[in-house]
């Protein structure tokens, strides 16, 4: 084909098909729907949900600002105070248990060991079984005539001489809880822990161990140094969302027995939606901004550290 | 370092023994490193791989067991060992099949998860393409904004959101969802996206330009079809996560018809002081599998997408 027939062969573009090779109009179109999305359903609402949280809005009816009111209010209740402290207490205690166990499994898994991608498949069901469903489960192990484990630890081991009772006082409930967020947390912080030990070379180990290094020596000046930074993430994102952990609790103990299992979440959502305080309900849940912030911040800079880890330039 | 020792089975055992009681594990200096018997390897990795395995999958064995139990079995465990079925029934799923609304919860939560699953990835890609391919002035903070959006967790979003989709008129509706769940979708889905289509050489495009192709040209015939995994990958994960979506379901929707699985489940099957334990576990086991056979089809992109995203 020679050059003539070429040109003769290109047809001119129509107005539009031109408007769509404008670099800034496509751009904004490109962008409208992902940002229009986020600033109608995030944004607004969030910006909504502090304004709400300084007013005394119940539902169907239009609220006043009454200023600090409602978190003055929250101060003085022993509930909410008590979600605050059951908060922390379940976020730190199910974050410790979730990467003590995850990074191990996630050594485990690092061996050649047969099936591994099955095994790994496997591992991962806890976490896609809807939190919901597998938290039924949870409850139902749990019962306080039913339950399996006083099954086997009562009638068939005989170490004890009395079922357990485990949602029925504060103390064994929180327990419960944070062992079934702990199981659901499990498989994400293993594989994404182990996807980071992959990248690990090898290479690092046998000098190591050349030298004459210890297993404890090799994982305390290897591999713990070099899966920082992805650990600081998934520790992020474990963090932020085991803080504002909701399904669980409300499936399991609905913040009972008498309200000494609620988490921030929980309460917000039972003073918010069935109780009608939307103004209250939403100066729970800005209250739980600040942790969140500082999560965030926490990811920002772990995320910088991933430039420098894997030594690829800043693009 | 591979001159192991001979080890006589009587000799394994012996050291699984000093093992198993707190002997033999770290510390030991250089003239055991080479020792990789098959023994120390059973203890340090087998053993706790199949005890995680079995605590890992317990529930989701005993949500089966209880499905397929006869009420007599269920309640007596005197009689009956309960990790087995003497007698195993269908009467737990054909009650929660025709004496509920299960079909219509499962016919809305398919139509709400592919609907949001389908705007979020529209969304995604037009954003991932503009951020990463079209360069502008300031793109990078437009990504890392959509990133940052990622990290306001939905918990401290349905108040407020809840008034939004109330004034908007769509409260009660499956559209409060589909609308709703790609808050948290699109930041994800972006992000990921972002990272494939990093991968793609931007060569390729030159010469499509070169050709004569426009923009849209070079999104549809180029850079989409070498980006089908990632497509695939964020599909999947924006599938899953909407099926299992709870607390927007639970605020957004309160007549039986329009419920999705798991809110249903816990809503409308726990009533009064007794449990129909049989029932509840036929529906989430129910509940579970269509999204735990969806995965199992696409283990490898939801893998990769989710350690993708991590490590991104």
């Amino acid at each position: 084909m020679d050059a003539s027939t070429w040109v003769a062969k290109r047809p001119t573009p129509s107005a539009l098909a031109q408007l769509f090779d404008n670099k800034a109009f496509l751009i904004a179109v490109c962008l409208f729907p992902a940002v229009g999305l986020l600033l109608v359903f995030l944004t607004y609402p969030l910006g909504l949900g502090i304004y709400l949280a300084f007013t005394d809005t119940e539902i169907g009816g239009n609220g006043h600002w009454i200023g600090l009111e409602n978190f003055e209010y929250l101060l003085t209740d022993r509930i909410f105070i008590n979600s605050v402290w059951n908060t922390m207490f379940y976020t730190f205690v199910a974050t410790v248990g979730k990467f003590a166990l995850g990074l191990w499994l996630a050594l485990l898994l690092n061996h050649h060991i047969p099936f591994q991608s099955a095994i790994r498949a496997i591992i991962l069901l806890p976490y896609i079984v809807p939190t919901v469903l597998s938290a039924i489960a949870f409850w139902w192990i749990y019962d306080p005539q039913f339950s399996i484990i006083s099954y086997v630890v009562v009638d068939q081991l005989h170490l004890r001489d009395k079922y357990f009772d485990f949602l029925g006082e504060p103390w064994p409930a929180r327990w419960s809880l944070i062992v079934a967020n702990i199981w659901r947390g499990i498989p994400f912080v293993a594989i994404t822990l182990l996807a980071g030990l992959q990248t690990i070379s090898p290479s690092l180990y046998e000098a190591a161990m050349l030298d004459g290094a210890s297993p404890w020596q090799q994982f305390r000046r290897i591999t713990a140094p070099l899966l920082m930074p992805i650990l600081a993430i998934v520790m992020t994102f474990s963090v932020l969302f085991t803080f504002t952990d909701f399904q669980l609790v409300y499936a399991i103990t609905r913040g009972g027995p008498i309200n000494s299992t609620h988490l921030m979440a929980t309460l917000a959502f039972q003073r918010g939606i069935p109780g009608a305080q939307l103004g209250e309900g939403a100066a729970i849940a800005v209250a739980m901004i600040p942790f969140l912030i500082f999560a965030t911040l926490f990811s920002y800079y772990a995320l910088g550290n991933r430039k420098w880890q894997q030594g690829s330039d800043n693009d | 370092m591979t001159d192991a020792k001979p080890i006589s089975p009587a000799e394994a055992d012996q050291r699984v023994d000093a093992e198993v009681s707190g002997g033999v594990t770290e510390g030991e200096g250089p003239q055991l490193l080479s020792w990789d018997s098959r023994a120390r390897r059973i203890v340090t990795v087998y053993i706790p791989l199949v005890i995680f395995l079995i605590v890992l999958l317990f529930p989701f064995y005993w949500m089966a067991v209880t499905t397929f139990k006869p009420d007599n079995e269920l309640l007596d465990y005197k009689n009956h060992n309960p990790f087995w079925i003497s007698s195993p029934t269908l009467d737990n799923i054909k009650k929660l099949l025709f004496d509920t609304d299960y079909g219509h919860w499962l016919v809305t939560t398919m139509f709400v998860a592919i609907g949001s699953t389908f705007l979020s990835i529209l969304a995604s890609v037009l954003a991932a393409y503009a951020i990463q391919r079209l360069r502008f002035r300031g793109s990078d903070y437009v990504g890392l904004a959509i990133y940052a959006a990622y990290l306001v967790p939905p918990s401290i979003l349905f108040i407020p959101l809840a008034q939004v989709v109330f004034q908007m008129g769509l409260f009660d509706t499956p559209f409060a969802l589909i609308l709703t769940y790609p808050t948290f979708l699109v930041p994800f889905c972006t992000w990921l996206l972002i990272g494939y289509f990093k991968s793609i050489p931007y060569e390729l495009e030159e010469c499509a330009l070169i050709d004569g192709a426009s923009r849209l040209q070079i999104l549809r015939r180029i850079t989409l079809p070498l980006a089908v995994p990632g497509l695939i990958s964020a599909g999947i994960f924006a599938f899953t996560l909407s099926w299992n979506e709870f607390i927007y379901a639970l605020a957004f929707i309160s007549s039986t018809e329009n419920k999705t699985v798991p809110v249903a489940i816990l809503t409308e099957l726990v009533s009064g002081d007794v449990y129909h334990w049989g029932a509840l576990m036929a529906g989430a086991l129910l509940g579970s599998l269509p999204v735990a056979v969806f995965y199992m089809f696409f283990v490898e992109y939801y893998v990769s997408s989710l350690t993708g995203a991590v490590k991104e």
